[in-house]
């Protein structure tokens, strides 16, 4: 009789960790389908003209070439002003700014501009950008767009992956004779750097897959040719993808799941390259 | 002897009220150990901070009188402190070295005034290495990470980079607290070759090596300080009841 809670319990233990298990492995299967059926349903378009040729007969055949340049300029577009701006706010936050209401303020606003949903950017980005600055609908007012939305994503990794660096390597460093910028560029931001790049390359994929931000601010339905500055308007992966999978009749579906291919090992890549980033950074770090 | 530091008059609380200095009077000689010992929370380490103005990093609910450095009041907000940071040189009690090779912990501080030179900056490091009592141990491995140092190499190694840019004074805060006899006893023979040329202000771990190392010594008890004498009289005939029984280890 005295061994029958023990019994028990190890029974509720097996039960319970088989439940945890079975839940976890529950989280991977929406992801491996995904990709899987979107690799098989897609891999039979791409080709070298796919990938590098023009949309024609209506977007429903020929490539999506501009699409994809369209995506990298836009991406490269929202690093220009999200890192340099996201990288100083966070230097700010973590090394200067005083626990004082106006950076309570702040951070307060950074974390509430994450939960702001996209489309939401997407109408401000048309009233600020397009309309009142009138940049019209380009790379320019969609990659400032972004770059917003983007922000908090930046700045909040860049914060803690500064904040992580020990405090004792400022001190000691400031007790060097040090100014507090010399100790924040040679100690504490290489030491913070992978953590930082990290955050930016998780942000800038999320800007990369977006299409609501871009849909009023600079995204184009069709193009003729690839835009030749900043003030035109781009094709871009996302949007091309809804275009075709509901603006267009008849459209090929291998076209949509081809599209939709590139989008997804685009993300993809810039999360493997994260992913490097970090890890090489952990086997590295000598604290 | 000459004063190379005349502490007049020192006050200090901090805003979160934990430790603080009561009117602190204090001349401290040149090229010499003097020792600030006593319980922990005395005010021991915030002498120390304010004299290399460390304390300009904490929270300082108020401060009031002079610290005369070479007959300079240190603590006038017109004070250069980078200037004086390397005029006095700081040792941490936990051993923190820099997140780079040995060399580089070394030149840090020269290459931060702009010294490129590198005949200038080997010889800063062999010197500063000699000093301290670590050049025959790492002389053949100076770019590895200086991480891998044991942690008596690394306190060392921490001392030599304070040597590195020719301080006057240098401050230790419980050096040798992690560190093994064998560790300990290197640092203070080090500091004993030292103290011919520097002004060495050491809080030590023990009463014990406060009674080793101390030429003049200042027992602090509870932001007072005590007495204040050379080390023999003090450590053997101490004229406060309090200091002789917290020598003798009757509390603290």
């Amino acid at each position: 009789m005295k061994r029958t809670p023990t019994i028990n319990r190890h029974l509720t233990q097996r039960l319970g960790f088989t439940f945890i298990t079975l839940m976890a492995i529950a989280t991977v299967l929406p992801i491996v389908a995904t990709v899987l059926y979107i690799l098989v349903q897609g891999a039979p378009a791409i080709s070298l003209e796919f990938l590098a040729g023009f949309p024609h007969d209506g977007m429903r055949a020929g490539g999506i070439l501009p699409a994809i340049i369209g995506t990298i300029y836009l991406t490269v577009g929202t690093a220009i002003f999200s890192v340099p701006l996201g990288i100083a706010a966070a230097i700010y936050l973590s090394e200067y700014a005083a626990d004082t209401p106006l950076t309570r303020i702040i951070r307060i606003a950074i974390i509430n501009l994450a939960g702001i949903p996209s489309v939401v950017y997407g109408l401000f980005g048309l009233g600020l950008f397009v309309l009142f600055l009138n940049f019209g609908t380009s790379i320019l007012a969609a990659s400032l767009t972004l770059s917003i939305m983007t922000l908090p994503v930046i700045i909040s990794t860049a914060e803690e992956s500064l904040r992580s660096v020990p405090q004792a390597f400022r001190t000691v460093s400031i007790s060097l004779g040090a100014t507090r910028w010399q100790t924040i560029r040679r100690i504490v931001l290489k030491e913070a750097l992978p953590g930082i790049l990290t955050g930016v390359i998780l942000g800038l994929e999320r800007a990369a897959g977006e299409t609501a931000p871009i849909l009023f601010t600079g995204a184009a339905f069709f193009l003729p040719r690839l835009p030749g500055s900043p003030f035109d308007a781009t094709m871009a992966l996302p949007y091309h993808l809804f275009v075709i999978s509901t603006q267009v009749p008849e459209m090929p579906i291998k076209i949509q799941y081809g599209t939709a291919l590139v989008l997804l090992v685009f993300v993809l890549t810039m999360n493997l390259i994260a992913t490097v980033i970090r890890s090489r950074a952990r086997a590295k770090r000598q604290w | 002897m000459v004063d190379k530091i005349i502490i007049e008059n020192l006050s200090l609380q901090y805003s979160d009220g934990t430790e603080s200095l009561r009117n602190i009077n204090l001349g401290i000689h040149e090229k010499a150990v003097t020792v600030l010992f006593g319980p922990a929370g005395g005010g021991k380490s915030t002498l120390l901070r304010c004299l290399n103005r460390l304390n300009d990093l904490t929270e300082v609910r108020a401060s009031a009188g002079r610290i005369l450095i070479d007959g300079e009041n240190v603590l006038d907000p017109s004070t250069d402190v980078i200037a004086l940071r390397r005029k006095v040189g700081m040792v941490f009690a936990r051993p923190v070295v820099l997140p780079m090779s040995i060399r580089e912990n070394l030149t840090y501080g020269l290459e931060l005034e702009g010294e490129k030179r590198r005949s200038k900056l080997d010889e800063a490091v062999e010197r500063s290495l000699k000093l301290a009592a670590l050049w025959d141990e790492v002389k053949d491995r100076l770019d590895d990470p200086a991480i891998a140092l044991s942690g008596g190499q690394q306190q060392r190694l921490c001392l030599a980079r304070s040597l590195a840019l020719q301080p006057e004074i240098i401050l230790l805060d419980e050096p040798t607290s992690g560190l093994d006899p064998i560790s300990t006893g290197k640092v203070e023979s080090a500091l004993q070759e030292l103290k011919k040329e520097y002004t060495i202000i050491l809080v030590p771990h023990s009463v014990q090596q406060a009674a080793r190392t101390a030429d003049y010594a200042a027992f602090f008890l509870q932001g007072d300080l005590i007495e204040y004498s050379e080390g023999k009289t003090l450590f053997t005939a101490p004229k406060e009841k309090r200091t002789e029984d917290y020598v003798t280890g009757r509390f603290g």
